[in-house]
């Protein structure tokens, strides 16, 4: 199978009627590593939604596709059945419904995308089997399938259940939001390792986003994008990565300095205008 | 209003006059005593007054569509092949979460119980069969401390004119591993179902009991006019479970009581899936020191289903403890009224009570009504109630689509996830499968 590229081009998406992506560009493809950085409110987050289909993110121009499939038009189970995957900043707890169901669902949906509602999931026996293999590469108990998704997970359990599913499912593109955030140093390394060893076996293009350099110490980024109001400015390699934990965004404020206008403005409204998914 | 009632009185009886109960009797050979009481429970039928919307109960439970002349008497039919096929996905069901169980079709049994392996002095049989072999556990018991006929006119209607339902009695000591069923079935036009059910545990039993009710969808409407007692000596266990899962053109109205002995312990749970209309007054009494019952609901309604809960708690003695839960989920035009009452009498200091009802809404036409009530005469007690009402929550269905569960298969998860917390405080897990199952067969229509 050919590698698939994910390619977005001149996205922009408005949340409320908000323009907060004014023209994004980026490809990437199967098996490479990017990162996303940008400070608070410059709109990575709302990358992330608008790319897995959130219904509060309005799509008003331009196009993500996967192999030529527009992303836009698709409903996220759809996108998720086309190797799209989404590492949550904040995951959702669904009381009642446990780890292992929920997986045992999402599984079989991802890897039979013609499949019809209401016909056999995978086999119990098999899917188990697998699930509790994934779980030991994560130094999960086999106890954790049993929760409820989310339901009470601690922050670095939540993040790794996160780790968990993208372990399963063997994305072609997955987009870490934020994983990091929450996490001790370990957990990052933990979580960092598990995404690592997926992305190898599974071939995934991955997109992380972050704020810190740490993370990007464990999953090593080829390429390095700044998001700086509601655009991406600079792309380079891991010297990008340096030069911002040296010197912070000054020089971006600088150099860009209608971005730094607009960014002003969303860092202002970032925290009040923002569904509750994004925050 | 007075005025309005003559008009109403002289047609709401339909063919249930003492005539019917006559012929009634005629085809049954029943003791002089039980004649004598299905005589009395008419003649405060016939006394009675038809519930109106103005009446409290009945304020949101609208039955002027119910014509009872729609309707006969309960009668003996054999349950044909084709019947029996109707019935047995369910029968099969509830048989494999449990031991040995009664099926009764059309008011006619068509499943005896194997009590063969049943410790002696165990009573599970059909109530005809145990009217006539245990007269005396029956004139004890029978709506004599629980359930009685005076409640209003379907507890009249149905003193006159029951047929068909369960006993259980288990002697002191007694405990019963293994859950029993009892499964009601209506297959064919036009049949009523007119069920009694009396559980009766002496000292320090233990018995788990699974009620189902079914009938396979009609063209005309169903009838069921029931009642359950559940009497409980002390130390006594009992797991009872009713599932309401008949056709959308049932009426079902059932008045259902417990009384909960000296450090009884009482897990009740009920199931309303089914019936056009239901009103079912769900009652349990914690007579003694010590005694606790935990009352779970789970109610789904679809089309333009409605269906009535009035509970209550009645703590008549101290340190007696009571929590009740309620879930339901509305579909479609759908509607839930549950009116929940936590009684507590004087002398019961220390009673320990809660009452809780969450829904969740699936459409903007469906309606949920929840009216949570506390008297209390005591003064040292703790008494609370909660009640919420929501919609599926649109970030939960995002989250499982982005993992490429598509949205209806997602919905269902939540659903079933919103059931999740009643399933989990029933100790038995052949009990929370039969009811987790009642309720996916439902869900996957």
């Amino acid at each position: 199978m050919s590698d698939k590229v994910l390619k977005i081009n001149d996205l922009h998406v408005a949340i409320n009627g908000k323009e907060i992506l004014k023209g994004v560009n980026l490809t990437i493809r199967q098996g490479e590593v990017h990162a996303l950085m940008g400070p608070n409110g410059s709109g990575k987050s709302t990358l992330s939604y608008a790319l897995m289909g959130h219904p509060n993110y309005d799509v008003t121009q331009g196009t993500a596709t996967v192999d030529g499939v527009n992303l836009v038009e698709l409903e996220a189970d759809e996108r998720a059945k086309l190797g799209v995957f989404l590492a949550f900043q904040y995951p959702t707890s669904i009381p009642g419904v446990t780890l292992a169901n929920f997986l045992r669902h999402a599984v079989t949906n991802v890897r039979n995308p013609n499949r019809k509602e209401g016909e056999d999931l995978l086999p119990m026996r098999d899917f188990r089997k697998e699930l509790k293999a994934s779980m030991d590469e994560l130094g999960m108990d086999a106890e954790f399938a049993r929760r409820y998704l989310n339901e009470g997970f601690s922050g670095g359990e939540k993040k790794r259940a996160e780790v968990l599913q993208m372990s399963m499912l063997r994305p072609a593109f997955a987009i870490l939001d934020e994983t990091d955030s929450g996490l001790d140093i370990d957990a990052v390394r933990v979580v960092s390792e598990g995404v690592n060893r997926v992305a190898a076996k599974a071939h995934t293009g991955v997109l992380v986003i972050t704020h810190y350099q740490r993370i990007l110490n464990y999953i090593q980024p080829q390429f390095v994008h700044i998001l700086f109001g509601g655009r991406i400015v600079e792309s380079g390699g891991t010297e990008l990565v340096t030069k911002l934990e040296q010197e912070g965004y000054d020089w971006i404020r600088a150099k860009y300095p209608l971005e730094a206008q607009i960014e002003d403005e969303l860092e202002a409204n970032a925290t009040g205008a923002l569904p509750a998914a994004a925050r | 209003m007075p005025t309005a009632q003559p008009r109403a009185q002289a047609t709401f009886t339909g063919g249930f006059n003492a005539e019917a109960l006559s012929d009634f009797l005629q085809s049954r050979d029943e003791p002089g005593w039980l004649v004598q009481q299905r005589r009395e429970a008419l003649a405060k039928f016939e006394a009675a007054s038809w519930p109106t919307l103005r009446d409290e109960e009945w304020r949101r439970t609208d039955i002027r569509a119910l014509k009872l002349s729609a309707f006969a008497p309960p009668s003996h039919g054999e349950p044909g092949s084709a019947a029996r096929a109707a019935v047995e996905p369910m029968r099969a069901r509830l048989a494999s979460h449990s031991g040995t169980g009664l099926v009764q079709i059309d008011g006619t049994i068509a499943q005896r119980p194997d009590t063969v392996g049943l410790p002696s002095g165990v009573v599970f049989l059909d109530f005809d069969t145990a009217a006539r072999q245990h007269p005396e556990l029956i004139r004890r018991y029978f709506q004599t401390q629980a359930v009685s006929t005076d409640a209003d006119a379907f507890s009249a209607l149905h003193g006159a004119f029951f047929t068909g339902g369960v006993v259980l009695y288990v002697p002191r000591g007694v405990k019963l591993e293994t859950p029993l069923y009892h499964l009601i079935g209506l297959t064919t036009e036009g049949s009523v179902d007119f069920s009694h059910t009396l559980v009766v545990l002496e000292e320090g039993a233990e018995a788990t009991l699974v009620q189902e009710t079914t009938s396979v969808a009609r063209q005309t409407p169903g009838l069921h006019v029931g009642a359950i007692e559940l009497i409980q000596a002390p130390g006594s266990r009992l797991r009872f479970v009713n599932i309401q899962n008949w056709d959308s053109h049932t009426w079902h109205f059932s008045r259902e009581r417990a009384l909960v002995g000296k450090d009884a312990q009482l897990q009740w749970t009920v199931g309303g899936l089914g019936a056009r209309l239901a009103k079912v007054n769900q009652e349990v009494a914690l007579t003694a020191a010590g005694a606790n019952a935990q009352v779970n609901g789970v109610m789904f309604t679809t089309g333009r289903q409605n269906l009535t809960y009035i509970t209550r708690q009645d703590h008549q003695a101290p340190n007696t403890t009571s929590d009740l839960l309620y879930k339901g989920v509305l579909k479609d035009s759908s509607r839930i009224v549950w009116k929940g009452m936590i009684r507590v009498e004087k002398d019961a200091q220390k009673t320990d009570a809660y009452q809780k009802n969450n829904t969740l809404l699936l459409n903007d036409t469906a309606r949920a009504d929840s009216i949570p009530g506390l008297e209390i005469e005591a003064n040292d007690v703790r008494c609370t109630h909660g009640a919420t009402a929501g919609q599926v929550d649109e970030e939960m269905v995002f989250y499982l689509q982005a993992r490429g569960v598509p949205r209806e298969t997602a919905v269902r998860l939540i659903i079933e996830g919103f059931f999740a917390n009643v399933y989990d405080r029933m100790s038995l897990e052949s009990v929370q499968e039969t009811l987790r199952e009642a309720v996916e067969t439902k869900l996957s229509i």
